[in-house]
């Protein structure tokens, strides 16, 4: 079952439906599903907490994903995981559940679409200074822009910029050259070697949404930090005075 | 030979010199990170999470690079902006 043809570049490319202006394509379909997924699956599991001693096989499951997360995080800005789980958390989950399904077959992978990875990198982009004015306030984050001297101003908004189409690329890249190998190959040397290759993917995708989440988490946390080293050297100043 | 073929097969070079070439630096690349990555990891087997986490950062940043030429070459081959001009 095929319905993103080999030479389509991207998902969007499939409509399935549209009504004048309304136009679902794949993209939207199977980020829909991906979401429909997660949600019901947490709201299931999610329905009978417990903290007892028997608790459910699947609350362990989601316990040991989320404490895998937080931890994580924690040893990445040292100060309070739970401010960052649910965004990081979230980009995780959606972009390893959305790889991960690439096995089933007819699904497509909503990260194969150029438009999901720049809507996810967006989301970035606008949190790293949501949380770095809320943590330091406007001041000291607009102040991080001209260090050491105004001239690097522009450099420094270039950076936020390419870093957003770096993140936006490398997924996007990353997932649709692996379906492309994929459907190559099924013309060239039908069913052992495409196996392998869809094995090689699935490896590929879950580190391609850690590395997306870690990706978000460091610039986050370089937005938040630098508040941490004006603290840090200051009080070793102090002490050196002292 | 007429404008069409010429495109085309400008393009087909293109891309495919942009993955020969393109590859190549960052495949040395990562080479390098990774060896430098195992060394450290040898010295210091209690740094090894954090160790790992800066090797999975520099390589994805490393593999950016040669995911730009893919994609500049992927546009090359499957929609490349330049038929418009030759086909109307």
């Amino acid at each position: 079952m095929e319905i993103v043809s080999l030479n389509q570049i991207s998902p969007d490319q499939v409509i399935l439906w549209s009504w004048r202006f309304i136009v679902i394509n794949a993209t939207i379909l199977y980020t829909w599903l991906v979401m429909a997924i997660l949600v019901v699956g947490s709201w299931f599991i999610t329905r009978h907490l417990s903290s007892e001693m028997n608790v459910s096989r699947w609350q362990h499951f989601l316990e040991v994903i989320i404490s895998i997360i937080r931890g994580e995080i924690s040893e990445m800005t040292k100060s309070g995981a739970d401010r960052y789980v649910p965004l990081v958390g979230t980009l995780f989950l959606f972009i390893c559940v959305s790889n991960v399904l690439v096995i089933v077959p007819g699904f497509v992978a909503p990260t194969s679409s150029m438009t999901t990875t720049a809507a996810l990198a967006t989301c970035v982009f606008i949190a790293v200074p949501f949380y770095g004015i809320s943590r330091n306030g406007l001041f000291h984050y607009v102040r991080e822009y001209f260090q050491p001297n105004f001239i690097f101003f522009p450099f420094h908004v270039m950076g936020e910029l390419s870093r957003t189409l770096a993140l936006t690329v490398r997924l996007f890249g990353n997932i649709m050259s692996h379906e492309k190998v994929v459907g190559i190959l099924l013309a060239v040397t039908p069913f052992l070697f495409p196996v392998v290759m869809q094995i090689l993917g699935l490896l590929i995708g879950v580190i391609q949404a850690y590395i997306f989440a870690i990706l978000s988490m460091v610039y986050i946390a370089s937005a938040l930090s630098a508040e941490d080293e004006v603290h840090h050297t200051e009080t070793n100043k102090e002490g050196v005075s002292a | 030979m007429d404008s069409i073929s010429i495109v085309a097969m400008a393009s087909i070079f293109g891309a495919a010199l942009a993955m020969a070439i393109g590859s190549l630096g960052p495949g040395l690349g990562m080479g390098q990170a990774i060896s430098q990555a195992l060394a450290a990891i040898a010295q210091q087997p209690d740094e090894r999470n954090s160790l790992t986490r800066t090797l999975f950062v520099g390589l994805a940043m490393i593999e950016s690079i040669a995911i730009y030429c893919f994609v500049i070459s992927m546009i090359l081959i499957f929609a490349n902006p330049f038929w418009g001009h030759i086909i109307k």
